[in-house]
């Protein structure tokens, strides 16, 4: 699918019908996280995060930088070992789980690093076309069709023969969401997908973060900073503060929310004074 | 890092062995990718020749001109090929190149997998439900296995042809004599028991510069330490063992008059 069909699809957005997902009906979760902990050496970093991610949603994190959104994440794939907690993907329990035996639920989550973690000795179609030759497609032609099509979706096409040390760090980043993306995974985690990008490139990142989830019914997770990418793409926003969740509820919540630490992020200043 | 001295040293230990086993796992169960281990051939294998010809070469020339000269004091020339040939072929040859290949290869690997590491590209591996000793270890470890013994044997050839040299052109003995001294106290055990050596050096050299790689944290610092330590202890690890298989071998097939 070429760009212009990708926003102008996608520009009226509110007159598509709303493609019902059986699954969010039936309103079944995708993760279910139990009390989740994590301290590295002497410092808690999650504390008792407790939150459920419906399948076919796509919920926001936010919280201030430091607060251990990317240490979440890491955990919901196996990356990082809880120091207690559970976790639940589609109803089985991921905590203990021995590394051979997470793949078939790593195969389908796909997430987006934080810092791209592109690998560097392969080209930016080679990176891109990685998850699809581990899942077995030898095809030199469907391979380069699906990575093109992968490429198109975050206007990178021009790119592909060049090396990740080549390119700019926004462009790493969309590489990695096109690497994220390729296998069309169940539900996708995004690690601030769009920091660091131009204003233009960041609302196509977040159009495409939509149209994933109208069209494939995709799970997503996005954690980021961005006020104005979480009123676009959330259906539920929950805050991490201090590890734990803070706030949950939809954008319009969110913004009604009176909580001063609520308000403090959401408008971007400082707390207000207890008795202010 | 808390504990005595001993007990970092086992622990340390334990996870190496712990790789190894884990290794050979992915060995007999796991998806073998052999374009990756072409790759791994070609860069440790072919890429390591240059280095490996020259050590052989100039060992093997410095030991026949040291024990000409000594040997020819007491009129025992004819010992010099015999000589020249039994310790290059069990002791020179592997350990040289031994230790040429782990500063060569042992760094370059725990580099490689060390950057990938502090740069999320062992974790990015993993969320692909992909193993990275599957990914990573695996197509090195056959890669070294395969090329080390050769590259013993490339070495102890090109060093026995460059004893010949020295002997025959630089001090003047007879080229046939010379050969048939060696041909007669060479046997193949000797040379198998220098590819034996090669590939028990292969195992520790991968093992521990791939460990290096996958425990690296710390950014640049991290990866610069892993690599310095992948080569040193790699290197002294095969000193060691060289002479406890030394010993081993030797029992299986004893130099001497009847050997
Ligand atoms: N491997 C690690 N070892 C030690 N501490 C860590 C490690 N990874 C993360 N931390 C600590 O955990 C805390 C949370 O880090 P994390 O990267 O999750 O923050 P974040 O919320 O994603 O921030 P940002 O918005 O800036 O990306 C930080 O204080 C960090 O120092
Ligand atoms: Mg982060």
């Amino acid at each position: 699918m070429t760009m212009s069909v990708l926003i102008s699809n996608s520009m009226n957005k509110e007159q598509l019908p709303e493609k019902p997902c059986a699954d969010r009906l039936q309103g079944k979760n995708f993760f279910e996280v139990r009390d989740l902990q994590k301290s590295i050496g002497d410092q808690e970093i999650l504390r008792g995060v407790n939150l459920n991610i419906r399948k076919g949603e796509t919920m926001v994190v936010i919280g201030r930088s430091g607060e251990g959104k990317s240490v979440f994440l890491k955990h919901l794939i196996g990356l990082m070992t809880p120091s207690a907690g559970s976790i639940l993907v589609e109803g089985k329990e991921l905590v203990g789980l021995k590394e051979r035996q997470m793949r078939d639920i790593r195969r389908k989550v796909g997430i987006l690093f934080q810092d791209g973690a592109l690998f560097d000795s392969m080209t930016v179609a080679e990176n891109v076309a990685f998850p699809l030759i581990e899942l077995g497609i030898k095809d030199r032609e469907i391979l380069l069709q699906r990575v093109g099509e992968a490429l198109e979706k975050v206007e990178l096409v021009p790119h592909m023969a060049k090396m990740p040390i080549n390119i700019s760090g926004g462009m790493r980043k969309r590489v990695s969401l096109a690497r994220a993306i390729i296998a069309e995974p169940q539900c996708i985690l995004y690690d601030e997908p769009t920091s660091g990008l131009d204003p233009v490139v960041s609302e196509s990142i977040d159009r495409l973060i939509r149209r994933m989830q109208k069209d494939l019914c995709v799970t997503s997770l996005v954690v980021t900073h961005d006020m104005n990418s979480v009123f676009r793409i959330a259906d539920r926003v929950a805050y991490l503060r201090e590890g734990k969740i803070y706030f949950l509820g939809t954008p319009q919540e969110l913004r009604d929310s009176k909580d001063r630490y609520v308000r403090s992020f959401v408008e971007g200043r400082p707390v207000e004074k207890e008795d202010a | 890092m808390t504990g005595s001295l001993v007990t970092r040293f086992l622990r340390y230990q334990g996870e190496v062995a712990l790789l190894m086993v884990e290794t050979a796992k992915a060995l007999v169960l796991g998806k073998v990718r052999w374009r990756l281990v072409g790759q791994q051939v070609v860069s440790i294998g072919f890429g390591s020749q240059l280095v490996v010809i020259v050590t052989g070469a100039f060992t093997g020339a410095v030991f026949a001109a040291q024990s000409y000269f000594k040997f020819s004091e007491f009129g025992m020339d004819s010992a010099v090929g015999a000589v020249v040939s039994i310790s290059m072929c069990r002791e020179l040859g592997p350990v040289l190149t031994g230790l040429m290949v782990a500063g060569r290869v042992g760094a370059s690997m725990a580099a490689e997998i060390g950057t990938m590491k502090v740069t999320e590209q062992v974790d990015a591996l993993r969320a692909m439900g992909v193993h990275p000793i599957d990914y990573l270890v695996v197509p090195r470890t056959i890669a070294i296995m395969v090329s080390m013994p050769l590259l013993v044997a490339e070495a102890i050839g090109f060093g026995m042809v460059a004893s010949h040299i020295t002997v025959v052109y630089g001090f003047k003995v007879p080229g046939s004599w010379y050969m048939q001294h060696v041909v007669e106290h060479t046997e193949l055990i000797d040379i198998s028991i220098g590819m034996i050596k090669g590939f028990v050096f292969s195992i520790l050299i991968v093992m521990i510069s791939c460990h290096q790689g996958l425990v690296a944290s710390n950014g640049a610092v991290g990866v610069g330490k892993g690599t310095t330590a992948a080569v040193v202890v790699s290197s002294l690890a095969l000193l060691v063992f060289n002479f406890f298989l030394t010993l081993i071998l030797n029992y299986m097939s004893p130099l001497g008059p009847s050997g």
